[in-house]
């Protein structure tokens, strides 16, 4: 089976997708590195290869983690499976 | 016979080793370049690196000038120098610095000859020069003999999953084996400076990176109009996938492996100074500058981790590229020496991805050309840290 996104670390809010056919409504399957655990997740955005996807509500205003760190600020809500990046996610420094 | 972790190189009069064996033409300044490129022209093999700076440079900036043009002529993958200038003063001054390590190099300046003299003095030096480098051979030499520096350019988010963690790898199997090995790109730091001088050797050390990062911070804070989005991180970047610059750094440290630390703190263009081991150079993040001080810094291959592509060159110290991007691979592939890209697909591990790493360094330090080097790709930029006067 594909790997269709990857997570570095287990506490992560967010995945890089990995493959280029991910479209609105497809089941995918995860690969968590740190853990190496297998997870699913169905997508609710068309999301390009490398591009991030969200593995949890993300509230406006929450960080958000990748590499188990802190990457930034969300600027509107996301839901579980939407595509994250600079429409909705902003660095904390240089502002 | 040969070790795993051994190569032919070529080792200098002041017993340091090159992997390739250039005779270098080198302009003092912007002026000298047209008469450079001429003898490299009539003199075959040879190699100009016409530049944009040597006039009315002062302070802290002439330094790293000076630093950066003798440091590139005592390169160990430089065979011979020959300098050009537009006056004998400072050409003398290069010329006495390279001079240190031993190899042949000899100074012609313009002022009182003009182009088409010092042209002809210059080639006779040149081809005496290459015709005795071509008679150089290589010997067997190990890791310790080993100068490697790393830096990542148009990173996308594949780049922190795959390429740079490989080279990583790399630096934790060579770093016991006794590699002198260097990253930089201090504004890419940003966001992972707390964790990067926590991968300091000594405390000192990590106070040190802490210093030289506040002061890149400070020229940055200085001079933005924004948030440096499309600058840092780039347009290619975030066509990538990387959102923020926190984002990128935490990708970019992923080159410092997950055990080895750095032992010191190097100004840009400043040889290693306390031994074998991991150092920090205080750079900018953009390629060509970067690679340029670390070649000045005498480093003799580069391992360059890309997600997007980029297709940077360094004319005296070959760049190995590497992707994790299976999009790269497949629409870049004569700019792609290693592909990386199983590692996403979970077909190939870190580990293996590591040595295959080590094994491609190892052949381009035996001789094979990389894809930067058979592309032609020189990119040679120094580094201005104000306005002339």
């Amino acid at each position: 089976m594909p790997t269709h996104f990857i997570v570095h670390d287990k506490a992560d809010t967010v995945g890089v997708v990995v493959t280029e056919d991910v479209q609105p409504g497809k089941d995918l399957t995860g690969w968590i590195m740190e853990t190496d655990e297998t997870i699913a997740l169905k997508s609710l955005d068309a999301v390009p290869l490398g591009h991030k996807i969200a593995l949890r509500d993300i509230k406006s205003g929450d960080t958000v983690l990748k590499y188990g760190h802190d990457i930034g600020r969300a600027v509107a809500n996301v839901g579980k499976g939407r595509h994250v990046h600079v429409h909705n996610l902003k660095t904390k420094r240089w502002s | 016979m040969m070790g795993r972790y051994q190569f032919y190189g070529y080792r200098r009069e002041n017993g340091r080793v090159g992997i390739r064996n250039h005779v270098v033409i080198l302009p003092l300044d912007d002026l000298s370049n047209a008469a450079s490129e001429a003898v490299a022209h009539n003199i075959k093999g040879t190699l100009a690196l016409p530049h944009a700076y040597g006039r009315l440079q002062f302070g802290e900036d002439l330094e790293l000038f000076f630093r950066t043009l003798i440091g590139i002529g005592s390169n160990p993958n430089v065979a011979a120098c020959v300098v050009i200038g537009i006056e004998p003063g400072w050409t003398g001054r290069i010329v006495d610095g390279i001079a240190k390590t031993g190899k042949p190099v000899a100074g012609f300046s313009i002022e009182t000859n003009g182009d088409i003299s010092t042209i002809a003095s210059a080639s006779r030096k040149a081809q005496e020069f290459i015709q005795r480098a071509s008679e150089k051979q290589r010997e067997i030499c190990s890791i310790e003999d080993l100068f490697v520096s790393v830096k990542c350019g148009e990173s996308d988010t594949t780049s922190g999953l795959g390429s740079c963690p490989t080279v990583g790898n790399l630096i934790d199997k060579l770093d016991p084996l006794g590699a002198t090995t260097c990253f930089g790109e201090t504004s890419e730091l940003t966001g992972a400076e707390l964790v990067c001088a926590s991968r300091a050797a000594t405390k000192e050390v990590g106070e040190k990176f802490m210093q030289a990062f506040r002061a890149y911070q400070e020229v940055i804070d200085r001079h933005k109009t924004s948030d440096l989005f499309e600058s840092q991180p780039t347009k290619g970047n975030i066509e990538g996938g990387l959102t923020t610059i926190e984002e990128k750094a935490f990708g970019n440290l992923e080159q410092l492996g997950a055990k080895t630390k750095f032992i010191e703190v190097l100004k840009p263009a400043a040889a290693p100074d306390t031994g074998t081991g991991l150092y920090y150079m205080d750079t900018s993040s953009a390629a060509a500058e970067c690679i340029t001080l670390q070649a000045a810094a005498g480093f003799v291959v580069h391992l360059f981790p890309t997600g997007q592509g980029n297709v940077i060159g360094n004319p005296i110290e070959p760049v190995i590229k590497l992707t994790a991007n299976p999009r790269t691979a497949r629409t870049m592939a004569e700019h792609v020496d290693l592909d990386v890209s199983g590692i996403l697909r979970r077909e190939m591990t870190l580990d293996e991805a590591g040595d295959r790493l080590i094994d491609i360094m190892i052949r381009t330090c035996n001789g094979r050309l990389t894809c930067a080097e058979a592309l032609g790709h020189r990119e040679f930029v120094l580094t201005k840290l104000y306005q002339s006067a």
